[in-house]
């Protein structure tokens, strides 16, 4: 059973015809973590708004637990919780006012649907006579969180809840969001960062509208199908140029404080000696673990 | 645990709780609104400082009134008849006799300094004159530079010159007089805040009502929060309706500290009914938020709700509204357009009610065409209301 299903999604802005999103289809399973994962301008925010029924789709439909954004808008609304990337609660209001509004809006009281929000409002309570606009950006997030949730939605969209907030705060964050699954909700959660792919059940990767794959974590990485290897040397920078013109890899690039090098089956013989022909001195060479990144990568260049 | 006989009584059930659910997001809602104007000291600052500044621009100092002008009396008399016309001169408001000179020399370099406004020439023989030819001569003289000082200081002159022949021939049959018996209805001493009081409370009430209400929709439209009141289950209505109550309660204290300035600050009665003084008001009120609500729903930008309520309410209300120059001068396309400024109808209630004691029988009119006007701007923005974001 599916809690959204999108079938063949197309949208166009203005006159110039921009297409944001490019007859995308996936599906997400109940109870599932779904990430669409790309960079800005891939077109997440988009698909996000048309979920919501906040845009109209200028091409093909999608049904969130059933209903059809078009037609059941309004079912919809009352079912879903949205977070959008720009924070959108009212500066001029505290922690607790917001809170407050939020789940009278959806004809519930904060105290009915406590126990869903208390592992994070818990962390807010100190400040809830706060202004909202005072916060600190991770505080914000929680807050927004909270809103999204207060009302006991069956589906959450979270739109980049994660940028611009610390390592930390997204580590926590990331571990909200799995209880929460743990209560059943859908999630759908947007993010440019490759390394929360991993936390996610299933993926889309997207770019330029499109969808590149749709898979879980694992299955992705373990069909990267070629050989990884990271490199170093004394001299990144001109490591990296070097890389560019040893045609005999696939692709090669700066990851992390390594260069990974991706080849079609194994490693050629003369690939060290070339490098340090090249005048490369300190050169460390290992298989490496494939990531999201890399296989994102691979699909970019294909 | 409740029983219901029938399904019709779940239903009744079913309903009253929705309806009780209506009723308390719409008092959130109404409170959240009261939230951003009280914690706005921007926005209370204008709420609260325009009326009060606006009528004592209105009522002080752009008054049309002359008063106390000053004026030089050069008296080549000086016999008891000169004396006694200089004596009333001076004893009226309108004049300040700053000093008194021998000269048409130091006459002319008072005017040229702009220090006076008008002169006043007694020639010698004043008295004689008057005694043994029944006819005497006085010059006025006035700087009509601004052509209605000027007139309404020779008036002023002319009735004073006027009164004081009166005052000499009394004993003394005249023959042939037509004395003209002039009555200045409602306004017996044509002061200017009777006619400046009903304009400024239609001016400041339009220019606060339009413009709060034009920002409150448009500014959650740009700060983001549409976005999220949208993805809920919330009516259009219930938006237009709690944003206009908290202005509507807030415009209600204004038209008070108005009214009670006009009472007894500016000395303006009101003649009509108090309570139907308000209830027209409140009405004039709604038709303005209305109009706000129906800016800010077409608009996008807060920027560009407030350029519209500005230049495109407060110009019409202020020129074309019979405010500032009587509609009936104005070309017949200005007149036409006058009709559409809700300020028009209103200055012509506050005038009837306020000022001249009439009831509603006499004001039915204009009443009907600001409900008209009202209901036309409530339906145009439920209609045109948004419910997504493009």
């Amino acid at each position: 059973m599916y809690s959204v299903e999108v079938k063949d999604i197309s949208k166009v802005y203005g006159k110039e015809k921009l297409v944001a999103v490019d007859h995308v289809s996936f599906s997400v399973n109940k109870g599932d973590i779904f990430g669409l994962i790309g960079p800005d301008g891939a077109g997440k925010t988009s698909i996000f708004r048309v979920l919501t029924t906040l845009l109209l789709p200028d091409g093909g439909g999608a049904t969130v637990e059933g209903f059809d954004i078009v037609k059941d808008y309004e079912q919809i609304r009352s079912r879903v919780g949205y977070m959008p990337g720009r924070f959108s609660l009212y500066q001029d209001l505290t922690v607790e006012e917001n809170l407050h509004f939020f789940a009278t809006l959806f004809g519930t009281t904060i105290r009915e649907n406590y126990d869903l929000i208390k592992d994070i409002y818990v962390q807010l309570e100190k400040f809830k006579d706060r202004r909202t606009g005072k916060l600190s950006g991770g505080m914000k997030q929680k807050l927004a969180l909270c809103c999204a949730l207060i009302h006991k939605p069956t589906v959450l969209f979270l739109d980049e809840p994660t940028t611009g907030v610390d390592p930390v705060s997204r580590k926590e964050f990331w571990e909200m969001l799995k209880r929460l699954k743990a209560q059943g909700i859908t999630i759908i959660v947007s993010t440019p960062y490759m390394d929360e792919a991993d936390l996610c059940d299933r993926i889309a990767l997207m770019q330029a509208g499109k969808i590149l794959s749709v898979e879980t974590p694992a299955h992705i990485i373990n069909n990267y199908g070629d050989l990884l290897v990271e490199v170093k040397a004394d001299n990144m920078y001109e490591l990296l140029k070097v890389l560019k013109e040893y045609k005999k890899a696939l692709n090669s690039y700066a990851f992390g404080e390594y260069a990974h090098v991706s080849f079609e089956k194994e490693i050629p013989g003369d690939f060290l000696p070339f490098l340090q022909q090249r005048g490369l001195s300190g050169i460390f060479m290992a298989p490496a673990n494939v990531t999201i990144e890399d296989c994102f990568i691979k699909l970019l260049k294909s | 645990m409740k029983c219901f006989t029938s399904w019709q009584g779940v239903q009744k059930e079913k309903n009253s709780i929705k309806k009780v659910m209506r009723m308390k997001q719409f008092l959130t809602f109404v409170q959240k609104e009261f939230y951003h104007v009280l914690r706005d000291k921007k926005t209370l600052l204008i709420l609260f400082g325009m009326p009060v500044v606006q009528i004592l621009i209105f009522g002080f100092a752009l008054s049309n009134e002359v008063k106390n002008s000053k004026i030089v009396v050069m008296d080549q008399a000086k016999d008891i008849s000169s004396q006694k016309l200089i004596n009333k001169i001076e004893a009226s408001k309108y004049f300040d006799i700053e000093e008194s000179i021998h000269s048409q020399g130091q006459i002319d370099a008072a005017f040229k300094k702009g220090a006076i406004k008008m002169a006043l020439i007694i020639p010698a023989g004043f008295y004689q004159n008057l005694v043994h030819e029944h006819k005497a001569q006085v010059q006025v003289i006035a700087d009509a530079s601004d052509p209605n000082i000027a007139t309404a200081l020779t008036n002023y002159a002319n009735a004073i010159v006027q009164d004081f022949q009166t005052e000499l021939n009394t004993g003394f049959e005249m023959p042939y007089t037509i004395i003209p018996e002039t009555r200045m209805l409602y306004n017996p001493q044509q002061k200017s805040v009777y006619s400046m009081v009903p304009g400024v409370m239609a001016l400041v009430l339009m220019l606060l009502c339009v413009l709060m209400t034009a920002i409150s929709i448009v500014r959650e439209k740009e700060t983001g929060t549409m976005e999220v009141l949208l993805v809920s289950p919330f009516k259009p209505s219930l938006v237009i309706l709690s944003k206009t109550v908290p202005y509507l309660l807030l415009s209600f204290i204004d038209i008070i500290i108005i009214l009670m300035m006009s009472v007894w600050l500016l000395g303006l009665p009101i003649n009509g009914n108090i309570f139907l003084l308000l209830a027209v008001s409140v009405l004039y009120i709604i038709t303005c938020l209305s109009l706000g609500i129906l800016i800010s729903i077409k608009t996008t930008t807060q920027q560009a709700a407030m350029m519209i309520s500005l230049m495109g309410m407060l110009l019409p209300s202020l020129m074309l509204s019979g405010f500032m120059f009587p509609i009936e001068n104005m070309p017949v396309p200005l007149q036409v357009i006058s009709n559409i400024v809700p300020a028009t109808w209103f200055n012509n209630i506050i005038k009837a009610v306020m000022i001249k004691g009439l009831g509603p029988s006499f004001i039915w009119k204009e009443v009907l065409i600001l409900t008209g006007m009202t209901l036309f701007f409530l339906f145009v923005s439920l209609k045109s209301f948004k419910i997504r974001l493009a």
